[in-house]
């Protein structure tokens, strides 16, 4: 029961913080009796020990604060009035509360001492008005003692102080700091051999690393300190619902910031009343389903990619989409049409949506109308995700992902006119590259708004340059086009950027309020090599442009005509390395023939890389660089100059109307003859399909659209 | 007996300008800028002081003067301000003056509007004026925009 030591331990610093205010109080109140507003504060604090207590079990404790709760409760009602014998009381009152405390931190139990007296007295005081000043004298002198006695020991109040986290703040900027003037000292020290300076900057280094790590953990809390509660409530709602449960968790070490920590509290007990409540099964609902009559919750933790993972599974009723879907429908919250087309795993997701309640009775435990659309809500709100996954029958699992910290976030980094630029990741779908005559031809205006197709969605494009008014985007010509997929709330859309860098974790610090009207900016962050750079507020950014109309359902085009494939013959396939695609299958019977070509002689003709190949000119297309990126995580993009230095390129050649063109790829594994299977509809443009050849998943080249890509009109005319 | 005040003084253009020291937090010399693109244009763009991010405030752009020569560099005065510290960008730094309040005199009224709101004072010193600039108003940029 550590989690348990852990809340109490919480209970006895903040309990004995506050009867430190208390004793201030009482001071202040017998100069300003009547004073009202301390009067509640002090009402409050002895409530609050009192419903600790209640609920840590510690009942002579909570017999005692309650005593001292209702005479306080009519001081502040202004049914008594303040007088000497009362303040003596409850001065006593304090005085044996810290020695209960100190106590329970002895011993764990409060069960030592005896209070019937003081409790009396506060009862009489509290009822009889101004006649009982001979009663508080004995009371006081059981107390007093106790006064004598609290200052020996140094228990988990001491050992432990309440720091303010803008302090920790502080630190962290100043550590920062350190560390870059660390940097430059040691950068100083390598060019400088024996300047005299030994082993000072070795050791400087050291122990800045060790400071850096130790403020960062001064932050961090270990999961479990929210987790430390559930087993109580879970035992608690057992009790309440009938049912039995075993409460499993893994993973409590898992460290969160502080903020992170305090923010998904509440959310984490909803989902945990839910799972009791609704999600597990009466014990005798399990034994008809054959389950174990013990239902099992599970908490899991863990970190990853740089996020930390929960998971809450029990293995209860589980959720059927077609109770939700009826649900939905009957409240109103889809039409008829949309619900016919949703996935069930769409359907799922319902539930986060407000006013949603699947319980069919609201019991007193949940469905008290803080729904699954406020802990969405509260996830989303520390750029969390949360989803959720069911088998009708065999249970349910809910998947928290949240960062690590508010303060420091990963980004992408790109630059526009020179200066860089944040983009926090959160907001960052994929990365795309257009290069030479695609940039012309992939980007259509619609009402004068560029627009790019990626795969069959319409995306609107944002020039970062234009919106940012350091130039006009619109009006240069470019040679390739970096647009950076992001999305913010439902809207997705194109920025399109100057320069695409590396992705970072930065410091995220607040602008000054003298530029906070403007919305393109959410705040700055300080690089590693010291200079500042803007994040961009991607919300206001689509706000700015006025994207915000866009729907982006609607903007849906059609999907691509089917593609047919011959899947019953065999086929021959030539298999190569393209670009970031390992492995991709051309179809042989669109190809005159395969050639080795030396990279040096490729030239530029326009937009266009060309080669002399047997006494004519053959345009080059590099596989590689014209087919559509799919990841989402950025890759450093293929440069155009993709022949450069290389001795040996290899060409597919297609040749029609006497005339050739070249797909290039990087390398070429083997050529074989296999029935071709359609595998999966993961498809993009340039490519029919995915199948599975010798074991690694290929993609089929689609020749014909890559033929679309050759110079207008270069088949057209046969060659005389 | 009249109060003397301690007043930070630089040049800005060929003028003599002073701000009251308890509002200076420290003078540093020309550091990078990192641009704000939207932003007002008096605001000249975001210093790293001490791992503390700094707006700087171009105070010719502020007080109507011409830009600084190319290849010189302004300085940093920078000031404490409601929600942290903000930096003015001036030309020169001189010295910390004191000055006693029998000096003061309201600024000439042939001073255009939007400079005389924002001088506090003008102050004879024995060779020259020392004009005090009153903090609130420059960084009020809202008025600065109409």
């Amino acid at each position: 029961m550590d989690g348990m030591d852990e809340i109490i331990k919480e209970f006895l610093i903040e309990s004995t913080e506050n009867l430190d205010k208390l004793d201030r109080d009482f001071v202040a109140l017998e100069k300003n009796p009547k004073d009202k507003e301390l009067l509640s504060s002090i009402f409050r604090v002895v409530h609050t020990i009192k419903g600790t207590c209640g609920f840590l079990g510690f009942q002579k404790l909570e017999s005692v604060a309650h005593a001292g709760e209702n005479i306080l409760g009519k001081l502040r009602d202004g049914q008594l009035a303040m007088n000497e014998s009362r303040t003596n009381a409850l001065l006593a009152l304090v005085d044996a509360l810290r020695k209960m405390l100190v106590e329970i931190e002895k011993t764990g139990k409060d069960e030592k001492g005896n209070y019937d007296r003081l409790i009396s007295t506060l009862t009489l005081l509290s009822e009889v008005n101004d006649s009982v000043k001979t009663t508080v004298v004995p009371a006081l002198e059981e107390a007093s003692e106790t006064a004598n006695r609290t200052g020996e020991s140094a228990g988990v109040s001491e050992t432990a102080i309440r720091v303010d986290v803008s302090l920790l703040d502080r630190l962290m900027n100043l550590v920062g700091e350190l560390v870059l003037a660390r940097n430059q000292i040691l950068q100083f020290s390598t060019a400088q051999e024996g300047a005299g300076l030994g082993s000072a900057p070795q050791r400087l280094s050291w122990i800045t690393s060790e400071l850096q790590e130790g403020i960062m953990k001064t932050r961090m809390q270990p999961i479990g300190n929210v987790w430390g509660k559930f087993p109580r409530v879970v035992r608690d709602l057992e009790a309440a619902c009938g049912k039995k449960i075993r409460l499993e968790m893994e993973g409590k070490e898992t460290e969160l910031d502080k903020t992170v920590i305090e923010a998904i509290k509440d959310p984490l007990t909803h989902i945990v009343r839910n799972s009791v409540d609704h999600g597990i099964e009466s014990p005798e609902k399990r034994r008809e389903a054959g389950k174990n009559e013990e239902g099992l919750l599970s908490l899991k933790a863990y970190h990853e990619g740089g996020q930390v993972h929960i998971e809450i599974t029990d293995d209860g009723g589980g959720i059927s989409p077609e109770k939700i879907r009826d649900k939905a429908l009957s409240k109103g919250l889809i039409s008829p049409e949309v619900a016919r087309q949703m996935s069930e795993r769409d359907l799922l997701n319902l539930i986060f949506l407000p006013g949603f309640s699947t319980a069919e009775k609201v019991t007193h435990i949940s469905g008290r109308g803080v729904g699954m659309d406020v802990v969405k809500f509260n996830i989303e709100s520390i750029n969390g995700v949360i989803d959720i996954q069911s088998k009708p029958g065999l249970g349910t699992t809910l998947k928290i992902k949240i960062p690590l910290t508010l303060a420091i976030i990963p980004a992408l980094m790109v630059t526009s006119k020179n200066n860089r630029y944040a983009i926090p990741q959160i907001n960052l779908l994929e990365l795309v590259r257009l290069e030479g005559v695609k940039v012309q031809t992939e980007i259509q205006l619609v009402h004068g708004a560029p627009i790019y197709q990626l795969r069959g969605h319409l995306l609107p494009l944002i020039f970062l340059n234009q919106e940012l008014e350091v130039s006009n985007s619109l009006d240069t010509v470019h040679n390739s086009l970096n647009i950076v997929v992001l999305k913010a709330g439902d809207h997705q859309f194109g920025l399109v950027v100057d320069e695409v860098n590396d992705t970072q974790e930065i410091v995220v610090k607040p602008l000054h309020q003298i530029l906070r009207h403007v919305d393109a900016f959410a705040g700055a962050t300080i690089l590693g090599d010291g200079s500042v750079a803007l994040i961009l507020n991607v919300m206001g950014l689509v706000k700015k442009a006025h994207l915000i109309s866009a729907n982006l359902e609607q903007a849906k085009i059609e999907k691509a005509p089917v593609i047919e494939i011959d899947t019953r013959d065999k086929q021959m396939l030539l298999l190569v390395k393209a670009g970031y695609t390992d492995h991709m299958a051309v179809p042989m019977k669109q190809l005159e023939r395969i050639e080795k070509l030396d990279g040096s002689l490729v030239e530029k003709a326009g937009d266009h890389d060309v080669i002399q190949y047997r006494g004519k000119i053959m345009p080059l297309i590099h596989i590689g660089s014209v087919l559509p990126e799919r990841r989402k995580k950025p890759r450093q993009i293929v440069e155009p100059s993709v022949y450069e230095n290389k001795a040996l390129i290899y060409a597919a050649v297609y040749t029609k109307n006497g005339r050739s063109i070249g797909f290039v790829v990087d390398r070429v594994y083997d050529v074989v003859e296999v029935i071709v299977e359609i595998k999966d509809v993961i498809r993009r443009e340039g490519v029919l399909g995915t199948t599975v050849i010798q074991g690694n998943v290929t993609e089929i080249l689609d020749v014909d659209w890559i033929l679309k890509l050759a110079p207008p009109g270069f088949f057209d005319s046969a060659v005389a | 007996m009249s109060q003397e005040q301690k007043f930070c003084t630089f040049i800005v253009d060929q003028y003599f300008f002073g701000i009251e020291i308890s509002r200076v937090q420290e003078v540093i010399r020309y550091q990078e800028m990192t641009d704000v693109p939207l932003a007002h244009p008096v605001i000249r763009g975001l210093i790293n002081l001490r791992g503390q991010i700094v707006t700087t405030l171009d105070l010719r752009r502020r007080l109507g003067f011409p830009p600084l020569k190319a290849g010189r560099f302004p300085m940093n005065v920078v000031i404490r301000a409601e929600d942290g510290p903000l930096s003015l960008l001036v030309d020169e730094i001189s010295d910390v003056m004191d000055v006693s309040e029998d000096w003061f005199e309201n600024p000439p009224e042939n001073l255009n509007g939007e400079t005389r709101a924002m001088i506090h004072h003008v102050c004879k010193l024995k060779d020259r004026l020392l004009l005090i600039l009153d903090v609130e108003q420059l960084l009020n940029l809202e008025v600065a925009k109409t």
